[in-house]
């Protein structure tokens, strides 16, 4: 089988100390939950830590937490337990599909809310073993210099696989920070950058402690992911959906398209063709269209690109009529 | 064949345990990768990272002194090359001077570790020239020279096939209508759970032991005893349970002759198991097929006359291929009757992955393409698809165009079945936009008539002896891959002698100990070992009977077997203990054996290439697919699937269905998703050789399945018996195809049948997707051979030499 590399392996019981160890440890260190992503990362060598500090053990990290009407998600917490939370379900059903469609049952019971949200961002010319990788040179984001998926674009096109954040980005959740500063918020949508391999704003050292949710009031939110199979697989898009209704009426909305391009790609101009609108069909054409046009997959995941960015307009009609449907019911 | 007490089954035809089934299901059942020896040591294989070079230099040195490392092997090492066929000897365990893809192996290690070996292998170095690659059919057509072997029939055309079965364009101008299509079918591989592995043991006396992960433990022996230039005598093969293996298990391995190697190097026992990275790279699966086919009906759609063209990409070594491209023209003719038949069939050298036999070997292809044709002449004719093929099928007890005979045909009853199960006739061209039917046949062998190499000896052999403690072992060299070969053994030799499949002990798939079976593949376990097990058990019985006969007072034709006893037919109150009846049987003549053995019948067909095709019987199977497509986004989910297979007479049903459910699994992910994809302008890479993005259905978006077994005992089958390993699996991938252009009158001529091809079908002006052209080969003068009704000896007439073109 694949084998993993030598590595220290550190279980600090609390913040402090896993911070401490960080610190002791320098850039050779990494922070491991669940392990579901990091640890077949480090068998094709595409991370190579010499300490691996869990955060396994650190129980102030799980669990869901209820503090001035909003709803915190320790990052520890599992995406089982996220899926299958009763409050997360009944409030938050967008998050709770997202969690519910990552992966399979095994490994959303030992994959973490966190770690889907900081998930490595993927490529198929980057998701190989060491081996592979050697037999077209490597590429930009490990080892090479070239994106081959893009050969004469300077930057790194790996994809935001992550299913849980394009939701975070609609939604408008926020991001706990803790380092040895101290700790920092910062919406999600600050939280991720477009590049494939600078892909989140947080510093190596930082560590996400929480995701913390708006107050669920007189908003709806749909996530819909499509993939080849109903298990198992990262998504080739998805489409998540935030709606402010007055009345019938939308007063705010954001669009947000996940793996489509190497963060969560937020999409004002489909979000903006629906507000003011009853959300009738015709809105709905003009911000499905708005949605399609930037959406710009790339030719490294799963499926053709070109049925890929096709399928952003299907998908975010259907997000959107979703909603429509939602509202009409309460 | 068949044993003549078939009218009076106890266990035959009756669902049973699998006599492995709870070792499996409490995991106990030690495979291959499971054991471990004493002192063993861990191999790795360093692979090409160059779809095509020359390997200026290999230097080991480093790796050699690595910590942990015992022995570091190189082509040099093992300088003689073999390869299953005995005209396709291209392969080295380790390349000596050319790579041709990537994954082909240039090392081997043997360290005191998994680590050790994998560090191992990142220190040696290799220089390599690179050399042309050769991505594709196209590119392999365009040189008139050889660049992968230079014993290649024609450039790059590993293989020319021409065959013609009296006058196809006669046929054509009788014909009331004829069209021609152009199809392809993807390549895909086997997939199964258990990666390959292989431990070897080299004893102090001079004795090598290999346990594999093997199909084919006796072919695995001849290619050891050639590379390693031992006698056979000093080797034991001993093939561990598969888990599974479809094809993929079936021919020599690398892995498997470096371990040994590596043993006998070091002294100690060395394993060495595949990554799934690697199963991916040594493949042998189904061979990306290329197809042209012209078919001209008269008005009720009989077929008068057949133009079938097929052109493989074999990847870069020969294995099975040579057959899998004669099986590519082979069973066209078997289903429904063919007047003329003409076959052009060539196979190309490309830098990938080598392509060999997976479940169906060469068949599914071209009856994907004959299906999907056949449904489109129904609708240009305007004959319902169901009556296009039950109108005309192949008689039974009948000789085909091209020579092959046909015994039994439960293909009629197969086609009634899935018709009245699938409510068809209120369904095909009735349902609402998005939904949809389609039907479509097949047939399979019953074992391949020939062995892989040509010899006079029985395909199969069984020995079996009787304990005087009333158990029963039977040793034969067959191999249960999971398709329950164990068991038939068990059942049959229970059924005959009257006691129960636990009494009876199977030794299988050791070289040492057992007799010869050819191995699991071409199906033909069932039939070939079922019958030595039926002749083998039969004389025990006789030997049986004569001894206890006095004691029962009564004559030994009169003596039966049943209840763990012996007792005399007309008087059952006479009887005695089943171990009775041995231990009377071994005072009077010592220990009690037999043997049984089987050979099949010599096929009709004399021509060159008649060896591929025949078979001692023909299973045949017909299913009808339901599908939904969702016209917004292309994607085709597959509900229900009705299949009815001609199994002549089941001996577990329960393990029957088990197979014609596995292959309808199988058959939904080729139909759908699976194949094997490199990247042509990156160095020939697999785009993605891994189970996450390789991919194949899971439980999601499995279908519901309805099962239909049918047919008449077979007179060459053990008590009637046929195959039900691969034929089940042919049906599937067209029925789908069918079903969607009933759906949302789409044509995908190709599969996969993506939601991309579906979409894009949907907003074509001939909703067609497919290929567009079948390539100019230069195709050998054809081999003329006079069908049957033109009064034909089955071999071909004498071709002028001075005639060639």
């Amino acid at each position: 089988m694949l084998r993993l590399p030598r590595f220290d392996y550190l279980e600090p019981k609390s913040l402090k100390q896993a911070l401490k160890m960080r610190e002791a440890s320098g850039d050779n260190a990494m922070y491991v939950a669940g392990g579901t992503d990091l640890y077949p990362n480090m068998k094709r060598r595409h991370q190579d830590p010499t300490t691996v500090i869990s955060l396994a053990n650190i129980r102030a990290l799980t669990g869901v937490r209820n503090r001035d009407g909003h709803t915190c998600i320790g990052a520890n917490t599992t995406l089982t337990q996220v899926a299958k939370h009763r409050r997360i379900k009944r409030h938050y059903p967008a998050i709770a599909t997202a969690a519910g469609s990552i992966s399979t049952p095994l490994l959303r019971n030992m994959g973490t809310l966190g770690g889907n949200l900081c998930l490595d961002t993927r490529c198929n010319y980057y998701n190989q073993t060491l081996e592979w990788r050697k037999s077209i040179d490597y590429c930009m984001k490990k080892d090479g210099a070239i994106c081959w998926v893009a050969p004469s674009s300077p930057r790194c096109w790996a994809v935001n696989s992550s299913d849980l954040a394009p939701v975070t980005v609609a939604i408008g959740a926020e991001m706990a920070l803790v380092s040895a500063d101290g700790e920092r918020v910062v919406p999600a949508g600050k939280f991720y950058n477009d590049d494939g391999i600078e892909y989140l704003t947080k510093r190596p050292d930082e560590i996400l402690t929480e995701l913390r949710l708006p107050q669920p009031n007189g908003w709806d939110a749909t996530y819909l992911k499509l993939a080849r199979r109903g298990s198992f697989d990262f998504p080739v898009l998805g489409v998540a959906a935030w709606i402010r209704w007055d009345g019938d009426t939308v007063a705010d909305a954001r669009i947000v398209l996940g793996a489509v391009a190497s963060y969560p790609m937020p999409v004002p101009e489909a979000g903006a063709a629906i507000i003011g609108t009853s959300l009738g069909d015709d809105a709905i054409e003009t911000a499905a269209t708005a949605a399609f046009k930037p959406s710009k997959p790339m030719d490294n995941t799963d499926h053709g690109l070109s049925w890929r960015k096709q399928m952003t307009r299907v998908y975010v009609a259907r997000a959107l009529k979703e909603l429509r449907a939602n509202n009409k019911l309460i | 064949m068949g044993s003549d007490r078939a009218h009076d089954l106890r266990i035959v035809g009756t669902s049973q345990v699998m006599v492995d089934a709870v070792s499996k299901v409490t995991g106990k059942t030690v495979f291959a990768d499971d054991l471990q020896l004493p002192q063993m040591l861990y191999g790795k294989l360093l692979r090409s990272t160059e779809p095509h070079a020359r390997i200026r230099k290999l230097n080991v040195s480093k790796a050699v002194a690595a910590p942990g490392v015992k022995a570091v092997i190189t082509g040099a090492d093992l300088p003689i090359p073999f390869g299953i066929l005995p005209v396709s000897q291209d392969e080295h365990v380790l390349c000596p001077e050319v790579v041709r893809f990537v994954g082909d192996p240039v090392a081997a290690v043997a360290a005191t570790s998994e680590d050790a070996a994998f560090e191992a292998l990142n220190l040696i170095a290799v220089d390599y020239e690179p050399l042309e690659p050769i991505p594709s059919i196209d590119t392999a057509l365009e040189s008139d020279k050889p660049q992968l072997h230079d014993y290649a029939d024609d450039g790059n055309i590993h293989k020319l096939i021409n065959l013609e079965f009296g006058d196809v364009e006669e046929g054509f101008a009788d014909a009331h209508h004829v069209r021609e299509d152009v199809f392809f079918f993807q390549g895909n591989t086997h997939l199964a759970m258990e990666q390959h592995s292989a431990t070897a043991d080299w004893s102090a006396d001079g004795r090598l032991t290999l346990w594999s992960a093997t199909q084919t433990p006796h072919y695995v022996h001849r290619a050891v005893a050639k590379v390693l230039e031992l006698e056979p005598s000093r080797i034991r093969v001993i093939a561990c349970h598969n888990g599974g293996a479809f094809g993929g298990k079936s021919d020599p391995f690398s892995h498997e002759i470096a371990a040994a190697k590596l043993a006998m190097l070091t002294g100690r026992p060395v394993k060495i198991t595949l990554t799934r990275e690697e199963v991916f790279y040594c493949h042998r699966g189904r061979h990306p097929v290329l197809m042209w086919a012209k078919t001209g009906v008269d008005e009720s759609g009989k077929i008068l006359a057949m133009h079938f063209k097929t052109c493989l990409d074999g990847g870069a070594y020969g294995s099975y291929g040579v057959a899998s491209t004669y099986y590519t023209g082979a069973l066209q003719t078997v289903t429904y009757e063919v007047e003329r038949y003409k076959f052009q069939g060539a196979r190309v050298f490309t830098n990938k992955p080598p392509c060999g036999p997976k479940r169906g070997h060469g068949t599914p292809q071209p009856r994907f393409a004959l299906e999907v044709q056949l449904d489109k002449i129904a609708e240009d004719i305007g004959v319902d698809p169901v009556d296009l093929r039950r109108n005309h099928l192949q008689p039974p007890n009948s000789v085909t165009a091209n020579w092959l005979k046909i015994g039994t045909i439960g293909l009629g009853e197969c086609i009634d079945a899935v018709v009245e199960g699938a409510g068809w006739k209120e369904k095909f061209k009735k349902l609402p936009f998005g939904k949809g039917v389609g039907i479509a046949c097949s047939s399979y062998i019953c074992g391949a008539g020939l062995p892989i190499y040509w010899n006079d000896m029985p395909q199969s052999g069984v020995q079996l002896k009787c304990d005087r403690g009333g158990g029963v072992t039977i040793f034969c060299g067959s191999i249960d891959i999971g398709q329950g070969s164990d068991s038939i053994l068990a059942y049959i030799t229970a059924e005959i002698l009257g006691i129960d499949p636990i009494d009876v002990r199977v030794v299988t798939a050791d070289t040492d100990l057992t007799p010869v079976d050819l191995g699991s593949y071409s199906s033909r376990v069932t039939l070939m070992t079922g019958n030595a097990a039926v002749q083998a058990a039969e004389k025990v019985r006789d030997i049986i009977a004569f001894h206890a006969a006095k004691k029962l007072e009564t004559e030994p034709d009169k003596v039966r077997f049943a209840d763990r006893s012996v007792l005399a037919a007309d008087d059952p109150d006479q009887r005695i203990a089943f171990a009775e009846a041995v231990q009377l049987a071994e005072a009077a003549q010592g220990t009690v054996g037999s043997i049984g053995w089987y050979k099949p019948e010599k096929s009709p067909g004399r021509y060159r290439g008649a060896g591929v095709g025949p078979s001692p019987a023909y299973s045949y199977s017909a299913a009808i697919a339901a599908v939904d497509v969702d016209p917004e986004t292309g994607i085709v989910t597959v509900p229900k699937i009705w299949i009815a297979h001609d199994i002549g007479q089941s001996i577990n049903p329960m393990t029957v269905i088990g197979q014609v459910e596995g292959s309808v699994y199988m058959g939904l992910g080729e139909a759908l998703m699976e194949e094997m994809v490199y990247r042509s302008n990156r160095n020939v890479v697999h785009k993605f050789p891994s189970m996450l993005e390789y991919k194949s259905p899971t439980t999601h978006e499995m279908c519901e399945i309805e099962t239909f077994l049918v047919g008449d005992p077979d007179p060459n089958g053990p008590f009637g018996a046929k195959e039900a390993g691969q034929g089940p699996l042919l049906p599937v991938m067209p029925a789908v195809a069918n079903a969607v252009y009933d759906a949302v009158g789409v044509r995908v001529d190709e599969v996969p049948i993506t939601p991309e091809k579906v979409f894009k079908g949907l907003r074509s002006k001939d909703h067609r997707v497919g290929p567009k052209s079948f390539p100019d080969i230069p195709w050998p003068e054809p081999l003329c051979i006079p069908t049957p009704a033109e009064g034909g000896d089955g071999k071909a007439l004498r071709v002028e030499t001075a005639a060639k073109a």
